[in-house]
C-alpha cells in the first residue's frame, strides 16, 4: 500500500506537530502542580525557536556551520581517498591484505572517541584534530567496501572482459574501479555521516569554533535553550547534507536496479 | 562407440590446413587440496573445420564446458594440445568469441557501451565504435535499447546484448557456452535462429556446448556426443545434413530431423542414464 504525496506530508507534518504539543504542554502547564518536563532541563519550543532565529539573525551561526561543515569535507575527502587506494592495493595483493589483516581488525575495532584526546595533542585545537578524528572512521567505511568491491567482481564478468582483450590497465578501469565505486557510492550515506560523527564529537571535546563547540558552550552554563537549539541546526545541517547526497547517488549509480540501492 | 571418435581423428587430415581448432588428445583435470586429482576429461581429440558448427553435447557435467574453456585458452589443459589455425595456443584465444551461459555484461554500462567496448580497447576511436555498436545492436533487434542498463534489459535482451559485444570484434572462432540455457523455450528458439542467421553472413567456426539435443542439431553442422565423467571423451560423432538456412523452431518438424534424433539419441541416453546411475549409487552408499 503507498500512501498519497501529499497525505503522507501531511502524516508527517502531523507527527511534529503533536511532539511539539506534547513539550509546549509538558512545559507550561502544570499537573498537579508539577510540571512533567520541567523548563530548566527541557526549555520550550518555542524559546528554542526564537534562539534558532537569533542565531541566524545576529550571523554568528554561519561560522560555526562552516567550520563543522569544513571538518566534514575534509574528513569525507582523505578517508574516502585513502580508503580506496588502500582497498585496492589490499584487494589486488592478498599477500599484503594477509600481512595487515590482524592490524587492521585490531584499528577498526578500536573506539575512535579514545583517540580523539591524541589527535588533540598532536594537531591542537583547530580543526585538524577534528578532520583526523572524521578520517578515521570514514577510511574504513570506505576501505572495507572498495576491498570487497573489488574481491566480489563477478568472476564471469572479468573472464568476458579478457576474452575482449582486455588487458590489465583497461579491466581497471572498465570492470574493477566501476565496481569498486558502486559499492563505496552504497556507503555514501554512513561514510558522510560518519565524517560529520567525527567533526562535531571532536569540537565536543575541545575546541573553539563548530557546532559541537557551540552545544558544549551551552551545556556548560546549563543553557537548556541553546543545547536544544545547536542540536536542531545540527539535524536540520544533517537532513541538507543527506538530501545532497541523495542526489549524487542517484546521479552516479543509475545502472543500478532500484532494489538494490533501495537497501542501502 | 570407440570407432566413432577414432573415426573423426583419422577424418582429420583431410581438413589438412583450414582446421580453425584441432584438440589432440586433451586432458583436463582439477587438484583440489586433500583428495585425488580428479580427471574431468580422458585424453580426447576433437577438431573444427573452418566455418565449422560444431554442437557439443553429454550429460551434466561431464567436461563439455571444460573443453570449451581449453579452447579459449581460460584453462590450461593436463596433457595434449591446443591448435588454432594451426598454432599452438599459448594463454587466452585472441581470435575467439566467447558467449557465457551466465550475465557476463558490465551492469555499469548501457547496452550500447557494453558492446562499443568490445572495438574501444582495440583502440578504435569513441564515435566511431559507437557507430558500429549501434549498428550491431540493430542486426540483433535492439535498435531501440541502447541506452538501457543491463537490469533493464529481460533475459533474452542482455543474451542479444553478450551476442552483438562478441561478433562485433569479428572472431575467427564463436565458443558458446549454452549460451540459451537460462532462456525460456520460445525465446531460446528465437534466439538460435537469430544466431543462424548472423553467422550465416560469414560463417565463423562455432564450437557450441548444449544439453539439449534438439537444440544441437537443429543449430549445427556437427554433433559431438560426450561420455558421463570423470575421465569423459568424446564418443560419438554425427553429421547433420539438414538444410540450410533453417529456422531454429520449425526445422525441428522436419522428418529428417527426427531420425537425427532417434539415432543420437539411442546413444546419448546410455550416457545420460549413466550419470544418474552414479548419482543414484551415491545416495544408497551415503544412506
Amino acid at each position: 500500500m503507498k500512501l498519497h504525496p501529499a497525505k503522507l506530508l501531511f502524516l508527517q507534518i502531523l507527527v511534529a506537530v503533536a511532539a511539539l504539543a506534547v513539550w509546549q504542554v509538558g512545559a507550561t502547564v502544570p499537573i498537579g502542580g508539577d510540571y512533567l518536563l520541567p523548563e530548566f532541563f527541557f526549555s520550550k519550543p518555542g524559546d528554542v525557536l526564537s534562539r534558532v532565529v537569533e542565531l541566524f539573525v545576529s550571523g554568528t551561526i554561519w561560522k560555526h556551520l562552516w567550520i563543522t561543515l569544513t571538518e566534514t569535507v575534509l574528513a569525507f575527502l582523505i578517508g574516502a581517498i585513502g580508503g580506496v587506494v588502500i582497498g585496492f592495493w589490499f584487494a589486488r595483493k592478498p599477500v599484503v591484505a594477509a600481512v595487515f589483516d590482524p592490524y587492521v581488525k585490531m584499528v577498526n575495532a578500536l573506539p575512535r572517541v579514545v583517540l580523539a584526546p591524541i589527535f588533540m595533542l598532536w594537531l591542537g585545537l583547530g580543526i585538524w584534530s577534528k578532520v583526523a578524528l572524521g578520517v578515521t572512521l570514514v577510511f574504513f567505511i570506505v576501505f572495507f567496501n572498495v576491498y570487497q568491491g573489488v574481491k566480489e567482481v563477478s568472476p564471469v564478468v572479468l573472464a568476458n572482459a579478457r576474452m575482449m582483450g582486455m588487458n590489465e590497465r583497461q579491466l581497471f578501469r572498465n570492470v574493477y574501479w566501476p565496481s569498486a565505486m558502486s559499492w563505496m557510492f552504497s556507503s555514501l550515506h554512513t561514510a558522510v555521516g560518519f565524517a560529520l560523527v567525527g567533526a562535531v564529537v571532536g569540537e565536543y571535546l575541545g575546541s573553539s569554533a563548530g557546532l559541537g563547540y557551540l552545544i558544549h558552550q551551552a551545556e556548560g552554563v546549563f543553557d537548556v535553550t541553546g543545547v536544544f537549539a545547536g542540536m536542531f541546526i545540527l539535524a536540520a545541517f544533517v537532513l541538507v547534507i543527506d538530501w545532497f547526497v541523495t542526489r549524487v547517488e542517484k546521479r552516479l549509480l543509475v545502472w543500478r536496479p532500484q532494489a538494490a540501492s533501495e537497501q542501502n | 562407440m570407440n570407432a566413432a571418435a577414432r573415426a573423426t581423428t583419422a577424418e582429420a587430415p583431410h581438413a589438412g590446413a583450414s582446421l580453425a581448432v584441432a584438440l589432440d588428445d586433451i586432458a583436463i583435470s582439477f587438484a583440489v587440496k586433500g583428495r585425488p586429482v580428479f580427471n574431468a576429461v580422458a585424453p580426447t581429440s576433437l577438431h573444427m573445420r573452418e566455418g565449422e558448427f560444431v554442437a557439443i553435447v553429454g550429460p551434466t557435467g561431464c567436461g563439455k564446458s571444460t573443453l570449451l574453456n581449453a579452447t579459449a585458452g581460460l584453462l590450461a589443459p593436463a596433457g595434449g594440445t591446443v591448435s588454432i589455425f594451426g598454432e599452438k595456443l599459448i594463454g587466452l584465444n585472441a581470435r575467439a568469441g566467447y558467449l557465457f551461459q551466465q550475465d557476463a555484461l558490465m551492469p555499469w554500462k548501457t547496452a550500447l557501451d557494453n558492446v562499443a567496448i568490445a572495438l574501444e580497447i582495440g583502440g578504435m576511436a569513441r564515435a566511431q565504435a559507437h557507430a558500429q555498436a549501434q549498428d550491431w545492436l540493430k542486426r540483433v533487434g535492439l535498435a531501440r535499447f541502447t541506452e538501457r542498463y543491463p537490469h533493464e534489459l529481460s533475459g533474452g535482451q542482455r543474451k542479444r546484448v553478450a551476442l552483438a559485444q562478441m561478433l562485433i570484434r569479428q572472431p575467427k572462432i564463436l565458443l558458446m557456452d549454452e549460451p540459451f540455457g537460462p532462456l525460456d523455450a520460445q525465446t531460446r528458439q528465437i534466439m538460435g535462429t537469430l544466431l543462424l542467421r548472423l553467422w550465416a553472413q560469414d560463417r565463423k567456426a562455432v564450437m557450441f556446448v548444449t544439453h539439449d539435443l534438439e537444440e544441437a542439431i537443429a543449430l549445427s553442422d556437427r554433433v559431438v556426443i560426450m561420455s558421463a565423467g570423470p575421465e569423459a571423451r568424446i564418443i560419438g560423432d554425427y553429421p547433420i545434413d539438414l538444410a540450410r538456412p533453417r529456422d531454429a523452431a520449425e526445422i525441428r518438424l522436419d522428418p529428417r530431423f527426427h531420425e537425427l534424433h532417434r539415432t543420437i539419441w539411442n546413444q546419448l541416453k546410455t550416457e545420460v542414464a549413466k550419470t544418474y546411475g552414479d548419482d543414484m549409487d551415491g545416495v544408497e552408499v551415503s544412506s
